[in-house]
């Protein structure tokens, strides 16, 4: 050990050959993270036309952003599917961990259909559900409309908002609900099997067990989980691009599509930079307000 | 271990539970694969039978996919795949192995990359890229797409090294061997299946990857599949060719299926690992 850390000539040499071993890294992080994250706060400070001299116009990006009609609907739309899809997708894959958790015969196989989804890209997916979804060639109408539940055509993905939101969420519950139940699973796995066996011996019921001895000790998968589905629903964009065009009547125009539109739509880089750092800076708030109320519980 | 059997004291009511479990998650799994063997099968089917007439359409229409569209994303999957791989192992060496001034800030600075969704910072990235002369280009996608692989990557390989006991790179020392060829004639067999692992995440991503392609790109011949795919329901104004679109989407997730299928220990391994513990 000593002979290959320490100080001295040798340890100095291996100092100058770990920073040269570190430098891509370096150079990748600074260039592509650290530089754009400065860039687009400078940005959002410019008047900033896609192509053309930027010139600065401090705050104008902000204040024209409080007034931006579709901006406010696109926030409002976006903190609604959060909190649509937040607890739907969070008791699906907790409750397909659970049931998945203990190894019987079967197991690993539904455990890979679970997961598979996870493979198909999420671009890809959103395009399996416009056609699965679809009169012309979807099962789903005829299913329903067999069972009595619709009657005859039925526009899902650009009906009316109701149907077009709830497209989405099935679509997200379908391609991440084996992804979440993968990080309940390894999060399961650390609690020591001791624990399940004394509570048995105590006579504990399957819903005590459950209730007073996995979740409890599941609490920082718990967190992990829940700011990763809050997260990726605020920047939801795939789905509400391919799958319902944010319509109808920009019902479903979600905040990362109003970045896109006022940058490749608009030309106007500056704004689309400025509701970048609202967004980050909301989302920012979000986690600290989580980890901070997670961390006081668990003391 | 989880005892695989229940315990002699089994209750009647436990046992008519597992009963309804099980057909639950039968059920369940059911319903997660029926998608995507309903758009394998409804990308076959045609009157009268089956065929590949839909798999020539989307070849073939107007605004379809090009074999272009297919060589320009195994380019960015095979650059994307190759930076990772040679930045994350570098950096998982020196952060796993040195001790530099510097190191842990860098090591937070690279995991910090997860924090700032990079939706957030796409717009920012497309002018850069523009400055270093790498508008729509798929080198400059590729480098995007490495350095969002880093965080995860670079833990990755920092643990697998740490793994690694000290004394086979001591014996190569004695052997002579500087750093540089004790990591590529000792370390790099050691840390394989990290290596796998990283490998399969950053295939994945590059080739389902949607958003930062949408933004950086932006003429038809520099597509890649998915953006490709996509435009053929944007472009199409009238009706819209859904078959056409399911072959699409198997053409694009039949790969990664079977990848997935193969090597699924190598992907379950990159979440036990602990990279993505809180």
């Amino acid at each position: 050990m000593r002979a290959v850390t320490g100080s001295g000539p040798r340890g100095r040499r291996r100092a100058a050959a770990g920073l040269l071993y570190a430098s891509p890294t370096l150079v990748m992080v600074v260039t592509f993270f650290v530089v754009p994250l400065g860039l687009v706060g400078w940005m959002s400070l410019h008047r900033w036309p896609l192509l053309g001299t930027p010139t600065i116009n401090a705050p104008d990006n902000y204040t024209a952003a409080t007034g931006d009609s579709l901006l406010r609907s696109a926030t409002w739309f976006t903190v609604k599917y959060t909190l649509v899809v937040t607890p739907l997708l969070f008791c699906l894959a907790l409750a397909m961990a659970l049931l998945v958790q203990h190894r019987r015969r079967g197991t690993g196989v539904v455990r890979t259909a679970f997961l598979l989804p996870m493979a198909v890209g999420f671009a890809s997916a959103s395009v399996l559900f416009l056609g699965l979804l679809s009169d012309e060639i979807g099962p789903v109408t005829g299913a329903l409309t067999r069972l009595g539940l619709v009657d005859g055509y039925v526009s899902w993905v650009s009906g009316s908002p109701g149907s077009a939101l709830g497209a989405s969420v099935v679509l997200v519950l379908w391609r991440f609900g084996g992804f979440m139940m993968l990080l309940f699973l390894v999060g399961l796995q650390a609690i020591p099997t001791e624990v399940y066996e004394a509570a048995r011996l105590d006579g504990a019921s399957r819903r005590q067990i459950l209730f007073r001895i996995t979740l409890p000790l599941l609490r920082p998968t718990l967190a992990l989980v829940l700011t990763l589905i809050v997260t990726g629903s605020l920047l939801a964009f795939d789905q509400f691009w391919i799958l319902t065009r944010g319509g109808p009547d920009n019902s479903t125009t979600s905040l990362v599509m109003v970045v896109y539109r006022n940058a490749f739509v608009r030309f106007d880089l500056g704004s689309a930079a400025a509701v970048s750092i609202l967004l980050l800076a909301g989302l920012l708030a979000i986690n600290v307000v989580q980890l901070g109320v997670l961390r006081r519980r668990s003391r | 271990m989880v005892p695989l059997t229940r315990s002699a004291g089994a209750r009647p009511t436990a046992r008519s539970a597992g009963w309804g479990q099980g057909v639950t998650v039968t059920a369940l799994a059911i319903l997660f694969v029926f998608p995507l063997a309903w758009s394998g099968w409804a990308s076959v089917r045609q009157p009268g039978g089956f065929g590949v007439a839909a798999y020539q359409r989307l070849f073939t229409a107007d605004n379809g996919v090009q074999v272009r569209h297919l060589g320009n994303s195994l380019l960015v999957c095979a650059l994307t795949v190759v930076g990772t791989l040679v930045v994350a192992t570098l950096g998982g060496y020196a952060f796993g192995r040195f001790s530099f001034p510097g190191r842990d800030l860098l090591f937070l600075l690279t995991l910090a990359i997860l924090t700032v969704p990079y939706a957030t910072i796409l717009i920012a990235l497309y002018v850069l890229l523009g400055w270093l002369g790498l508008a729509d280009s798929l080198v400059g996608l590729s480098l995007v797409l490495v350095t969002f692989q880093l965080p995860f990557a670079v833990f990755m390989m920092r643990n697998s090294f740490e793994a690694v006991p000290r004394e086979l790179e001591e014996s190569a020392y004695v052997d002579g061997c500087g750093t540089f060829t004790a990591l590529t004639r000792v370390l790099l067999g050691a840390v394989r299946p990290g290596l796998v692992t990283v490998s399969l995440f950053a295939f994945l991503s590059a080739w389902n990857e949607f958003f930062a392609p949408l933004i950086l790109l932006n003429s038809t011949d520099t597509f890649t599949l998915p953006l490709a795919v996509v435009n053929m329901r944007t472009a199409s104004y009238g009706s819209i060719d859904y078959a056409a679109l399911e072959s699409g989407v198997t053409f694009m997730a039949l790969p990664c299926v079977v990848l997935f299928l193969v090597l699924q220990r190598s992907y379950v391994r990159g979440f036990t690992s602990g990279a993505v513990k809180g």
